[in-house]
């Protein structure tokens, strides 16, 4: 569903995607791990055109987005996550939602369910919807961001180093959250440092050095043997 | 200091909130497209300019002043939306001073066609509602108390507009992130275009009300452009209510200081406000104290 | 310029040819094109000197009006208080209060950055125009001072009154001199700062360089050559009015430096020429609304060619 090809790309003048690699088929949930700057989140951001690819293609659905403008991808049903998750700090968090609930095609019947599907997953956004988002707490923030992106009802989230900064007990919340998405039929592609958890949920995993793939494998492979992890991150 | 007149003092606090009113309406144009894109609008004051030449225009056609405002407006946002997409677009990511050079081409551009368009005489509008009302113990021009209500009228529009509509959300998290908005499905180019037009339209709306007061020249556009910035400034770059206040303060203090000295040089109150507020408060004089 | 010997060479014969040529020319061109000349080097003067703040240290001056026309304004009081009318006076009558003025200019906006120092420039000459035009009994107000034009003497040498083409081949000379001054200092460790103030500023304080003081000086010097352009206006065409000082003066000289080329010295004195060329060539269709069309290139060379005519150039010739 969503390929990457050989996909160079550069900040300024440093070269910081040597062509990367990745497929995630619809559905599926992906992770993406690999050490400090080797380029993940760069990966993603590149997908979503806030960086732009110098060479290689990026296509979705068949459809090649590599040249498309950032806001076109939500209509295609591409969502993002970003790392430090940037939800809009003075609009509230009904505000904050409503920017993915006010699409176009959007009925008030389907915009209310939407909305009281992700209160039920979040009860916590139902509490504080009159709030700031830039009042939350570093978790409820998470959520939210995750809660933007759903409303989109997208196919595919990039969901880029979730459990950053965020305390240990809410790992457990993030991945019941991708779990209950992937339910739902939605693939993730999840850039994450937390190696446990990447390989709880996902399927496949690529793992990347110095701007570059260095090694796929599926995930129970690596469950069962994780030598190639300590021989990429160390850990 | 001598005493001055209770009655003097009183006409130019009136006179004062109502240009402080005026250029609220043009401040708050120029702070939100400063706010959403990060462009000082050099040539905001000649869209104002150019409003009033074509409320003019239309108005002496028409006879009809409400007829002028609203062609007027309408024609000079149109014209902002296409400067934005002409010239503002590729300049994007661009470092800032390039869009106040651009701006200023564009000014020039602008001054110099209104004087080819229109020759070098001023233009004025009959006030649309006339007669003079009781203020205390004096007459005071009603018309000037009817801009000052209209200018409220439609900066509170705009408030409205921004904390309820859908279209206001999505202006106000472009202005915040405007990466984020657009990997939220807003499209951001349409918005800055929109946001441009809207700040053109309410600059001209401004130079349409103010034209009965005074003469309109080409030359006016300078003038009000650098008060707008000085309120935009002291009131806090991209804060809506601060350059509402800060027009008020500005325009006051200019009042009160034509009560001295010759409004010519009244206006370097405004400027000695902007060098200070620079100086010791950057951030704005009506902005709560960052902590 | 590049220090590599062979283009330095090169440079260098360009010059000398250059100077050949406007050595020559107010012996060669009729009246009209005689005066262009000299106008452009006045004006090609004052935009070198914002080039030092817009090429070299990246501020964007709005308010060299000021410096211009407070140079002007000096040697006007110079010309008129003392008798007789004294040229070396006047430049230097001129050069303190442009220097007064600049120094004022700096102290208050350089600790601003980008946009505020632009506007706090422009607020400032606006300023000192208001001051100026309404100050009527010592500036003459609106219709400005006339004076006489001094004689070129030095004392006991020589004293006689300018002609057109001797006051020409004095301001090449006072203009040839400011540019091999202004280059050596763009070229001095001190110049070398500027730049690397303009590329990235937190890093050069982060170095420690103490950017303030480097911007003040870098106001000053470019202050204290707007005024001396000043004087040369002032002597030239013998008044002085407020309209110099109004920002569009300020507006034009920063189209000569966008349109020749930031940071070239030579580039904004190209820009000047070419500017007032195109003034010459639109207002035959146009008259006086030359500016329309002048305005429209002026933008699209901001977003299109933002180097400037120089740097086009160059580029052009590098292939």
């Amino acid at each position: 569903m969503l390929a990457l090809r050989d996909v160079h790309a550069h900040y300024g003048k440093s070269h910081v995607l040597h062509g990367v690699s990745i497929d995630v088929g619809p559905g599926e949930v992906v992770g993406l791990l690999g050490r400090n700057g080797v380029g993940k989140s760069t990966t993603l951001k590149t997908i979503m055109g806030l960086v732009r690819a110098s060479a290689g293609s990026v296509t979705f659905e068949g459809r090649d987005i590599v040249h498309l403008p950032t806001h076109r991808l939500p209509g295609y049903g591409i969502g993002y996550v970003p790392e430090d998750r940037r939800v809009f700090r003075l609009l509230t968090v009904l505000e904050n939602l409503r920017t993915g609930l006010d699409r176009a095609g959007m009925t008030p019947t389907r915009r209310d369910a939407l909305l009281e599907k992700v209160y039920r997953h979040f009860p916590v956004l139902r509490e504080r919807r009159h709030q700031a988002g830039g009042t939350l707490s570093g978790g409820e923030q998470q959520m939210l961001a995750i809660a933007r992106a759903m409303v989109l009802e997208p196919k595919i989230i990039l969901l880029d180093e979730p459990t950053e900064g965020l305390m240990p007990r809410m790992v457990g919340q993030i991945r019941e959250i991708i779990e209950v998405l992937n339910a739902e039929g939605v693939a993730i592609l999840l850039v994450e440092q937390n190696v446990p958890l990447t390989l709880a949920v996902s399927s496949r995993v690529y793992i990347m050095e110095k701007g570059t793939v260095r090694h796929q494998a599926p995930a129970a492979a690596l469950r069962a043997d994780d030598a190639v992890i300590h021989q990429y991150l160390g850990v | 200091m001598g005493a001055i007149p209770l009655d003097q003092f009183l006409v130019q606090t009136v006179n004062g909130l109502v240009s402080g009113m005026i250029l609220a309406l043009v401040a708050s144009g120029l702070t939100l497209i400063f706010g959403i894109m990060d462009v000082v609008n050099f040539a905001h004051g000649d869209l104002l300019m150019l409003g009033a030449f074509v409320g003019s225009g239309i108005f002496l056609s028409t006879g009809n002043f409400w007829a002028a405002l609203f062609v007027a407006v309408v024609v000079i946002a149109v014209l902002g939306a296409v400067l934005q997409l002409t010239t503002l677009r590729p300049l994007l990511g661009r470092d800032p001073l390039t869009t106040i050079l651009a701006t200023f081409g564009v000014s020039l551009v602008l001054q110099n066609y209104a004087l080819w368009q229109w020759g070098p005489s001023a233009r004025k509008i009959t006030e649309p509602i006339g007669g003079q009302f009781q203020l205390l113990y004096l007459q005071y021009p009603v018309y000037r108390i009817a801009i000052a209500l209209l200018s409220a009228a439609i900066i509170g529009g705009l408030w409205l507009f921004m904390k309820y509509g859908k279209y206001g959300i999505w202006i106000r998290a472009t202005t915040q992130d405007r990466v984020m908005a657009a990997a939220m499905g807003i499209p951001v180019p349409a918005v800055h275009a929109v946001v441009f037009a809207i700040g053109a339209g309410m600059a001209a709306a401004s130079g349409v009300l103010f034209a009965p007061l005074v003469g309109v020249t080409q030359t006016i556009g300078l003038d009000f452009t650098l008060r707008a910035f000085v309120v935009v400034v002291v009131g806090g770059m991209g804060n809506l209510g601060g350059s509402i206040l800060a027009s008020i303060f500005v325009s006051l203090l200019e009042a009160y200081a034509s009560l001295f000295v010759s409004p010519a040089q009244a206006v370097i109150v405004s400027f000695v406000a902007l060098v200070l507020t620079l100086l010791f408060r950057p951030t704005g004089l009506f902005v709560p104290t960052p902590k | 310029m590049s220090p590599t010997r062979p283009s330095s060479r090169a440079y260098w014969l360009g010059f000398t040819l250059v100077l050949a040529g406007l050595v020559l020319a107010p012996l060669v061109l009729p009246e009209f094109w005689r005066r262009f000349v000299t106008e452009i080097l006045v004006w090609g003067l004052l935009a070198m000197s914002s080039d030092i703040l817009i090429g070299y240290t990246g501020m964007v001056s709005f308010g060299h009006s000021a410096f211009f026309g407070l140079g002007m304004y000096g040697a006007a009081a110079a010309l008129l208080t003392v008798r007789p009318p004294n040229l070396w006076l006047a430049i230097v009558y001129g050069l303190v209060a442009a220097a007064v003025v600049a120094a004022f200019v700096a102290y208050f906006s350089t600790r601003l950055r980008d946009i505020y120092f632009s506007i706090t420039t422009l607020v400032f000459s606006q300023i000192f125009y208001v001051v100026i035009f309404t100050w009527t009994e010592v500036t003459g107000g609106e219709n400005g001072l006339n004076f006489r034009q001094p004689a070129f003497s030095i004392p006991g040498l020589v004293s006689a009154a300018f002609t057109p083409v001797t006051l020409h081949w004095f301001v090449l000379g006072v203009v040839t001199v400011s540019y091999l001054l202004l280059r050596r200092i763009t070229q001095s460790p001190f110049g070398m700062v500027l730049q690397s103030i303009r590329e990235n500023e937190p890093r050069t304080r982060a170095i420690g360089y103490p950017v303030e003081r480097y911007k003040i000086v870098a106001v000053m010097l470019s202050g204290l050559f707007a005024g001396l352009a000043g004087v040369l206006y002032a002597v030239q065409n013998r008044f002085a009015a407020p309209d110099f000082v109004f920002f569009v003066v300020s507006g034009e000289v920063v189209i000569f430096n966008v349109m020749g080329g930031m940071g070239t010295l030579v580039g904004p004195m190209l820009g000047a020429g070419f500017f007032f060329v195109l003034r010459e060539v639109f207002s035959r269709y146009f008259t006086q609304y030359y500016l329309i069309p002048v305005g429209i290139i002026f933008t699209l060379m901001v977003i299109f060619v933002p180097q400037g005519l120089l740097g086009f150039l160059r580029r052009r010739l590098n292939q």
